[in-house]
């Protein structure tokens, strides 16, 4: 599918990788074609393309001369880093917030949250990221931000690719506190959005539950609200949250293109613009396929919760 | 890749956004119109939203006016902090910050609009056509939808403009394929939900022409939820635009548009003002929008509408 599509995009792969000068000397554009299979025929290409995708090969990018699978490698797991750290932090406050807010429900705290998670889901991610950077990193000077670690700092030995995870198997502590400080606030910046998602549908969620029949049984029984809350509310209105969080993981991995640019990043998001600036046709194959991928494992993953907060959907 | 379920775009509405705009068709339309032109003083967001989006619109139609300078003019004072002579300052090229915010509502507002109602228009027409005449009609579009929603949103609205070239028209263009798809889902959905029932049966049987039924007999049904569904997506649209030129692939340098003077604002990260101004343009359009958009769905909720008229 993307595979199509990306040939139906009505630029000439030709001429945003070579010069002007190199695109009108037929000699080059013709060797061009042939080095990267662009003078065989589409379907051609295709099966070629598939073929090769089931050994683990992307294609060579035109823009860096790596492979692809090369460059993937090297990112992926950048922007995975970031974008889980933003969505454990976008569940533990819209989630939070979304059950005070529908506990306190149209009192002051309901008003509040709900200004907050229009504002979220409102604020020009681009621009948070750059003022978060000048006030709290550059100005007050609170945390570190740009690149995953300190410049001229020491990656750790690779093993997940995630420098967190690394530093720590390696036992490097003055590494690890580097990578987590630096990761901190793009987290955050990114999770923005997210947050205001989540908080408005967990809202929705948990009033619905507080409508039930059994809310009201397990009130008049005496339990203490708190109880109601955690055993009988939270458990039903976490499968439509569930549902949610995995929609806004997708659009978080959206939002990367734009915070990675602000915090130099060297992530997914970052390669994807410059492969899309450069039509780089295999590098945007290559993104489209992984993301493609995390959506299919993400929907597993929702699938597996179901049944984990619902006995009923087991299957034995 | 060919999945049934749409793999999700941010701009797609969620499901959430789609109940409530079906919502809006049913026995709702009557009751949320009333609960609406009320009491409007019961939802302090809703006045809010509309006085700044009133707001903003006239800056727009009277920039030339209010501006205290040319937002192209580039004077000698470069990158000054804001002052009483240059309200936020100037930036890099010694152009006055406050005009080129005051001027660029003059390209975000429309351009977002006009983006809504193209994605609408096309979305909704290539929707019923699916929808009313199903078979391989409806295949055809359907992929169509599929093969959109397999990419993320803005990674595809990247590549498409990257390839038509950079440009505000573009921009428009590449964001319009991006999010036609979700409009035609849920009017092919509607179209499928009523078009075996008796209305249609019997405007058919009087001769009537598919599009004559479409426009005529179909159009009450999808109207009401269609309408809801773009004003909840204006706000994205400001979003996505100032996106797009933010990543340089809007609008073309010396036009003062939001995103791309946010951009400018990161080259010189030291002078805050240069983007901070022009950052909050933005947030306060797409807030005001979002404020309007939140109480309309409030309002057309079965589920919260008892709260709001009560």
């Amino acid at each position: 599918m993307s595979f199509l599509l990306t040939q139906a995009v009505p630029g000439d792969p030709v001429t945003a990788n070579l010069g002007q000068r190199a695109s009108e000397d037929p000699v080059a554009v013709a060797a061009f074609r042939a080095a990267n299979g662009l003078d065989k025929s589409l379907p051609e290409q295709y099966v070629t393309y598939l073929g090769n995708l089931l050994t683990g090969d992307f294609g060579t990018s035109q823009q860096t001369r790596n492979p692809v699978a090369a460059d993937l490698a090297e990112k992926v797991p950048a922007t995975m880093e970031l974008a889980l750290a933003a969505i454990v932090v976008a569940i533990v406050l819209g989630v939070g917030f979304g059950i005070v807010a529908a506990l306190y429900r149209d009192r002051w705290p309901d008003q509040l949250l709900r200004v907050l998670s229009l504002s979220g889901v409102s604020v020009p991610t681009f621009w948070l990221a750059l003022i978060a950077y000048y006030w709290i990193s550059f100005k007050l000077d609170l945390l570190p931000a740009g690149g995953r670690l300190s410049p001229g700092a020491p990656t750790p030995p690779q093993v997940t690719g995630f420098y967190t995870i690394d530093s720590l198997l390696a036992g490097d502590w003055a590494t690890f506190g580097d990578a987590v400080s630096r990761l901190i606030l793009p987290a955050l910046v990114l999770a923005s959005f997210t947050v205001g998602v989540l908080l408005r549908f967990t809202r929705a969620a948990v009033l619905e539950v507080l409508g039930e029949e059994y809310v009201r049984a397990a009130r008049a029984k005496g339990l203490p609200e708190l109880t109601v809350v955690r055993r009988h509310v939270l458990r039903p209105a976490l499968l439509s949250v569930v549902t949610v969080t995995g929609v806004a993981f997708a659009g978080l991995l959206s939002g990367t293109v734009l915070v990675e640019q602000i915090f130099g990043w060297r992530g997914l998001g970052a390669y994807a613009y410059t492969s899309a600036l450069a039509l780089d046709l295999p590098a945007i194959m290559g993104v489209s396929v992984v993301v493609a991928v995390i959506y299919i494992l993400l929907n597993l993953v929702v699938d597996l919760l179901y049944g984990v907060i619902d006995p009923r959907l087991r299957l034995s | 890749m060919s999945a049934p379920d749409p793999l999700v775009v941010p701009a797609a509405p969620l499901a959430g956004d789609v109940d409530v705009a079906v919502a809006a068709s049913r026995a709702g339309e009557d009751r949320a119109a009333r609960t609406l032109t009320r009491s409007p003083w019961k939802r302090p967001l809703a006045v809010i939203g509309a006085v700044v989006i009133v707001a903003w619109v006239l800056i727009a139609v009277f920039a030339p006016a209010l501006a205290p300078y040319d937002p192209l003019a580039q004077g000698s004072s470069k990158l000054l902090e804001p002052s009483a002579e240059h309200l936020f300052g100037t930036d890099n090229l010694g152009r006055d910050v406050f005009s080129r915010v005051l001027y660029g509502s003059r390209l975000s507002i429309p351009l977002a609009l006009l983006l809504v109602v193209l994605a609408t228009v096309i979305g909704t027409t290539l929707g019923a056509v699916a929808g009313y005449f199903g078979r391989w009609v409806d295949g055809g579009i359907m992929r169509l939808t599929d093969l959109v929603f397999a990419f993320p949103g803005i990674i595809l609205a990247m590549a498409v403009t990257a390839a038509l070239g950079a440009g505000l028209r573009n921009a428009v263009l590449a964001l319009v394929i991006v999010t036609w798809p979700s409009y035609a889902r849920v009017v092919r959905g509607l179209v499928l939900s009523t078009r075996e029932s008796d209305h249609i049966s019997a405007s058919r049987l009087l001769g009537s022409s598919a599009l004559r039924t479409l426009a005529v007999d179909v159009r009450p049904t999808v109207l009401g939820p269609v309408l809801v569904l773009s004003a909840l997506d204006v706000g994205n649209a400001v979003l996505l635009l100032s996106g797009l030129s933010f990543l340089g692939l809007g609008a073309r340098p010396p036009a003062p548009e939001w995103g791309a003077m946010v951009s400018a604002g990161a080259a010189v990260f030291d002078s805050w003002w240069v983007g901070l101004f022009p950052g909050l343009a933005i947030l306060t359009v797409v807030l005001a929008f979002n404020f309007l958009g939140d109480t309309l769905r409030d309002a057309l909720d079965p589920r919260t509408a008892r709260a709001l008229r009560g």
